[in-house]
C-alpha cells in the first residue's frame, strides 16, 4: 500500500503532464469541463476529510475556496504586471499556496473555537463563516467589491488542475490510512471512546480543517486562474452545497466514490444542458431519487476496511 | 502506601444531587479491586471521574504520584489509564484490525509528515506495529476476525476487542465496567480466565466495575462498596461479604427514618 501510494501519484501526475500536453488539440468546451473535474475532485476530496472520515459537518468549504481564489487571483494580477512574463509561472505557483495557506488559516481560526459544537450546530457556524466571508469580498473595493474581479491570467492548464488533484488524493489517503490516522475515523466513529485510548478529538477535528481549508483554498485558486473572473455570488452556500453533495453522494468517507461522484456532479448539469430552463430542476430530481435509492452513497459496497 | 492511583475525598455533584460522596480509594500495583455496589450507587460516576470524563466538585485524584482531576480523558490515556465501557463503545466503521490500531497511535504514530513521506522508517515502523497489533489480536483469539468490521463480531467477542484496545494503549491501570454485563454463565466463566490472565500476562492493576457477585468475590483481591455515593464498606471478599451494610444495601431493608 505505502509504495502503490507514491506510485499511484507519479502516474497519475504524469497522465495529467502527457493530457495536457496534447490539450491544445482538444475542443475548448470539453478542456474546460475537464480542469472543472480536477478542480472539484480536489473540493470533494478536501471536504470528505472533514465531513467524511472526521465526520464533522462543514459547510464552509466554498468560504474556503473563496479565501485561495481571491487571495491567490489578487497576488497572480499585482505581481504578474511587475514581472516579464516568462516569470508568471512561478507567480502563479506561489499564489495557489500562498491562497492554500491564507484558507488554511481561515480553517484553524474557524476550527478552533467552534469545534466543540458538533453536528447542526457546527453547520451553521461553518455556513456564518461561508456568509460572512461572501459578503466581506462582496464589499471590498480592491478586489472588485460586487462587480466581481476581473482579468485574472489564464494559467490553469489541465495539468495544473489535474496535478493537484492528485496531489489531495494522494495526501488525505496517506494520512487517513496511517496509523495516526485511524484517529480520523475514530473520532468520527465515537470521541468518547476515541479519547479514552488517547486521541485528542478537538486536535484532530482542528488538522481536518486546516488540511481540508488548504485544498479548497488551493481549488479556489485554480478556479480563479481558469474562470479569469471571480464574484462573491460563485461563493455563496449553495457552492458549498454542491461540495456536500459530492461527498454525501460518493459515501462518506469513501475516496474513490468520491472522486466518482465529483465526476458525475460536474458532468451532470454539462449534460442536462439540452433541456434549458429544466436543467436545475431536472438536476435536483435527479439527486433527490439518488439519495432515496442508495442514502449511504453510490459508490459504497460492503465495508470499510481501509478508506481507499 | 504505595499506591498507582489515589482517590481522596472525592465528591461530585450535579445540581442537587451529590452522586460520589468523600470517596477514599487506593489501588496498588498490579492489584486486583472491584468496585460493588447496588444500580446508581456512583459507580459509573466514579469510573468517569477516574477516567476524566468528570472533573471532581471537591478532592483529589492523583495516578503514579502525579494529581490527575484536571486532566482530560485523552491525557489520562497518554499517562496509562484505559477503560473499557458499560454499552460497548467500539469503532463502528473500522475493521477489528484498526479498532485496535487505532489505539496504538499515542505510542507508535508518527505524525502527519512521516505519512507523507512514506520513508523506509515510516513503513518499518507502520509494519511493526500491524505485526504487533496482530500479536495482541492473537493472545486474545479475533486474529481470524482482523479484516471483519467490529460491529459484526458475537457480543462477546465485541467485549474483547473492547478490552484488546485498551490493552494497546499500554495502560498501568485498567478500568472494566461492568464486562459481564448480559453474559450467560459460560461466558462468565471465560471473562473470570480472561480477566486473571490478563493481570499475570501485563502485569497491570484492574478495578473491576460489576453487578455480578459471585465473579467479584472469586477474583478480586479487595473488593469496595458503594451505595449512593458513599463508600460504605471495603475489604477482603470475606470480609465484603460478611458486612451488615454490604448486605442491607444489596438485599434491601426496611428502615425508618
Amino acid at each position: 500500500m505505502n509504495s502503490g501510494a507514491k506510485r499511484f501519484l507519479l502516474a497519475a501526475i504524469l497522465v495529467a503532464a502527457v493530457l495536457s500536453y496534447f490539450s491544445a488539440s482538444f475542443n475548448r468546451y470539453y478542456l474546460g469541463v475537464l480542469i472543472d473535474i480536477g478542480i472539484n475532485i480536489i473540493l470533494a476530496v478536501s471536504l470528505n476529510l472533514i465531513n467524511g472520515h472526521t465526520g464533522q459537518f462543514s459547510l464552509g468549504h466554498a468560504g474556503f475556496m473563496a479565501v485561495g481564489a481571491y487571495t491567490a487571483a489578487k497576488i497572480s494580477i499585482v505581481f504578474s504586471a511587475l514581472v516579464p512574463p516568462q516569470f508568471t509561472p512561478v507567480i502563479f505557483t506561489l499564489a495557489l499556496l500562498v491562497g492554500g495557506l491564507l484558507a488554511a488559516i481561515a480553517g484553524l481560526a474557524v476550527g478552533v473555537p467552534t469545534l466543540r459544537l458538533r453536528g447542526d450546530y457546527l453547520a451553521i457556524v461553518t455556513l456564518g463563516f461561508g456568509e460572512i466571508i461572501r459578503v466581506v469580498l462582496q464589499n471590498m473595493e480592491s478586489v472588485g467589491a460586487a462587480s466581481g474581479l476581473k482579468n485574472i491570467p489564464h494559467e490553469t492548464n489541465l495539468f495544473w488542475a489535474w496535478m493537484f488533484a492528485a496531489v489531495t488524493v494522494f495526501v488525505i489517503t496517506a494520512i487517513v490510512n496511517s496509523t495516526y490516522g485511524r484517529g480520523f475515523i475514530a473520532v468520527h466513529d465515537d470521541e468518547i471512546a476515541a479519547s479514552s485510548v488517547g486521541i485528542n478529538p478537538v486536535r484532530y477535528k482542528v488538522t481536518a480543517f486546516v488540511f481540508g481549508a488548504f485544498f479548497a483554498g488551493i481549488a479556489g485558486g485554480l478556479y480563479a486562474h481558469h474562470k479569469q473572473f471571480l464574484s462573491p455570488t460563485g461563493f455563496d452556500f449553495i457552492k458549498s452545497i454542491d461540495i456536500v453533495m459530492m461527498v454525501i453522494l460518493g459515501g462518506m468517507g469513501r475516496t474513490a466514490g468520491v472522486i466518482i461522484a465529483a465526476i458525475l456532479l460536474t458532468l451532470l448539469p454539462e449534460f442536462l444542458r439540452g433541456f434549458a430552463e429544466y436543467r436545475m430542476i431536472l438536476y435536483s430530481l435527479l439527486i433527490i431519487v439518488l439519495m432515496i435509492v442508495r442514502p449511504q452513497g453510490l459508490f459504497s459496497f460492503g465495508k470499510r476496511a481501509a478508506a481507499k | 502506601m504505595n499506591s498507582l492511583l489515589q482517590l481522596e475525598n472525592v465528591t461530585i455533584r450535579f445540581g442537587g444531587l451529590t452522586a460520589v460522596s468523600a470517596v477514599d480509594l487506593q489501588i496498588g500495583p498490579s492489584e486486583l479491586v472491584g468496585l460493588i455496589g447496588p444500580n446508581s450507587a456512583g459507580k459509573t460516576t466514579l469510573f468517569n471521574l477516574i477516567t476524566g470524563v468528570y472533573q471532581p466538585t471537591d478532592g483529589n485524584i492523583s495516578f503514579a504520584g502525579a494529581p490527575t482531576a484536571k486532566l482530560k480523558a485523552h491525557q489520562l490515556a497518554r499517562l496509562g489509564i484505559a477503560r473499557t465501557f458499560q454499552n460497548i463503545r467500539l469503532f463502528a466503521s473500522l475493521s477489528v484490525f484498526d479498532n485496535v490500531r487505532a489505539a496504538t497511535q499515542l505510542h507508535r504514530a508518527r505524525g502527519i509528515r512521516d505519512a507523507l513521506l512514506r520513508g523506509k522508517s515510516f513503513r518499518r515502523g507502520e509494519e511493526q506495529n500491524a505485526a504487533h497489533v496482530m500479536e495482541l489480536l492473537e493472545i486474545f483469539h479475533l486474529g481470524k476476525f482482523r479484516d471483519e468490521p467490529a460491529k459484526s463480531l458475537s457480543y462477546g467477542d465485541q467485549r474483547r476487542l473492547e478490552i484488546v484496545r485498551a490493552l494497546a494503549t499500554k495502560p498501568k491501570l485498567l478500568l472494566l465496567d461492568e464486562p459481564a454485563a448480559g453474559m450467560n454463565s459460560t461466558e462468565k466463566i471465560e471473562l473470570t480466565r480472561l480477566i486473571r490472565f490478563i493481570k499475570e500476562k501485563f502485569q497491570i492493576s484492574i478495578l473491576l466495575v460489576e453487578h455480578d457477585m459471585p465473579l467479584v468475590m472469586e477474583i478480586c483481591e479487595r473488593i469496595a462498596v458503594l451505595d449512593y455515593g458513599i463508600k460504605i464498606a471495603e475489604g477482603k471478599p470475606g470480609e465484603v461479604r460478611k458486612n451488615p451494610k454490604v448486605i442491607a444495601a444489596y438485599l434491601g431493608e426496611e428502615t425508618v427514618t
